[in-house]
């Protein structure tokens, strides 16, 4: 026997011809659950097709995977259409893969989807069962695992954004079986002891396996009865867990979590600031109105000239005080004339005057005699000169008649 | 220090006497009074920010104490 031996090359290009030219191979539709997928970073992704007994190695080229309407993960049931062939370095056969789509879901996103609709027909996430973040918490309480970047994060940012923020953790395990008790306990001694004014849960992205604990039901309702509010920052922003549903708030990331529980204590004081400047120039202006009011009343006559008014009586007073003298004046001048009028008249009627001229007043027992009749004869008259008196007896008598 | 007035509610006063400080109504005296309430709660909220204290703790079995992150990654 005398065979000439081939090389391993030209074994697996025979193959692989063969292969190639296999009108079944050249079209297969296979059905199995992904492992070991790597997105490479030239686009290509790289997996392993298994099912219980069998696994074949895959491929998918950039040029198809844009086609595709959701992202290969480890433990994906997926329906495969492809080519087999031959990559003769290695000597492997794969599929080729040229369209994929998702086989009737793996089991745990279908859990997932079931438990999500239930809760939700429960009204686990309505928005009016939602508390309300506190505006400014004193205690952020906060539940994940006590090493790795997520308690970094959120104390990071925290401290940043209010340096006397008291940040109290109750470290749990956030993935793996069972997990999901530990966190409900944690959310029972936060809400027994009040020991927070807000909860955040987080946890770093993972696979749907690794988020599981996260789906467990009795967590959704140890969240729901949560008497403290709470932020669930769980996976990455584009994986959503049951948690994330119920909690009150949903941040993407354990850093935006810190950010909705912890103010920025500028910001709390800048609004305090602004209240009072508020305060200062609506009161201000009300005074300057006031102000306004005033002056302008102010600069009406009566207060202007306030003695005005009471100059104008003093002049009406002197007036009439200046008639009242004109008059007095008049009626006292009217009346001394008068009296040296009178005066002249009863001087000129005194009997000293008229006894001066030649008259004499005759009286008897002292009495003026004006009547022959009042004397007899020889009576004792008593005769009135201007110079002297004489007395003489009444000797003779003739009335006339 | 145990402040009984709530954060929120405080600030929610603020804004309220702020609106009614705004409106024209109020009369002189009324302002003044409510410029001082207002002046006082600003006052109270800024202490509360100021009170708070600083502490990173850790809960360990109902046990609490303090709390410091490890570095390494």
């Amino acid at each position: 026997m005398d065979i000439k031996p081939i090389t391993v090359e030209e074994l697996n290009k025979y193959i692989k011809n063969k292969i190639d030219g296999d009108e079944f191979l050249n079209n297969v539709y296979v059905k199995g659950e992904i492992s070991n997928f790597k997105l490479h970073y030239t686009g290509h992704m790289y997996f392993t097709l298994k099912d219980e007994k069998s696994l074949v190695k895959c491929i998918m080229f950039k040029s198809y995977t844009g086609y595709l309407n959701f992202m290969p993960k480890d433990g994906m049931k997926v329906c495969i259409l492809g080519s087999v062939s031959v990559f003769e370095r290695d000597g492997v056969y794969q599929i080729y893969a040229k369209a994929m789509k998702q086989d009737g879901i793996g089991t745990l996103y279908e859990a997932y989807e079931k438990l999500k609709a239930k809760l939700e027909a429960e009204g686990l996430f309505d928005k009016e069962h939602k508390k309300k973040i506190p505006m400014f918490p004193k205690t952020i309480g906060v539940l994940t695992s006590s090493t790795g970047a997520v308690i970094r994060d959120i104390i990071n940012v925290g401290v940043r954004r209010n340096p006397n923020v008291h940040i109290r953790l109750i470290p749990v395990p956030v993935q793996g079986p069972g997990a999901e008790k530990d966190i409900i306990q944690g959310i029972k001694e936060f809400n027994e002891k009040k020991l927070a004014d807000v909860i955040i849960l987080g946890r770093g992205g993972g696979s749907l396996e690794d988020l599981w604990p996260f789906n467990e039901e009795a967590l959704a309702y140890a969240i729901y009865e949560s008497e403290i509010p709470i932020i669930s920052a769980v996976g990455h922003e584009t994986d959503f867990t049951i948690a994330d549903f119920v909690a009150d708030l949903r941040a993407p990331t354990p850093s935006a979590a810190a950010e909705l529980a912890v103010p920025n204590i500028e910001d709390v004081k800048y609004t305090i600031s602004t209240y009072e400047s508020r305060y200062k120039t609506s009161l201000k202006r009300k005074i300057q109105l006031m102000n306004l009011r005033y002056e302008k009343c102010m600069t009406r006559r009566v207060f202007k000239e306030p003695m005005q008014k009471v100059n104008e009586k003093y002049i009406l007073i002197d007036n009439l005080v200046k008639k009242l003298n004109t008059n007095i004046t008049d009626v006292l001048n009217k009346a001394k004339l008068n009296l040296s009028k009178n005066a002249t008249r009863i001087d000129a009627l005194s009997p000293m005057k008229i006894i001066a001229r030649g008259y004499t007043i005759s009286e008897k027992d002292g009495k003026i005699v004006k009547s022959a009749k009042e004397v007899n004869v020889g009576d004792l008259v008593e005769l009135k000169y201007i110079d002297g008196n004489i007395k003489a007896n009444v000797i003779e008598k003739n009335e006339r008649k | 220090m145990k402040e009984d007035i709530n954060f929120e509610d405080a600030m929610e006063k603020l804004e309220k006497i702020a609106e009614e400080l705004e409106s024209e109504d109020l009369s002189l005296d009324a302002s003044v009074k409510k410029f001082e309430e207002g002046m006082e709660l600003s006052k109270k909220c800024n202490e509360i920010l100021q009170n708070a204290e600083k502490k990173i703790t850790v809960l360990i079995n109902g046990e609490e104490q303090n709390f410091s992150v490890n570095n390494e990654e």
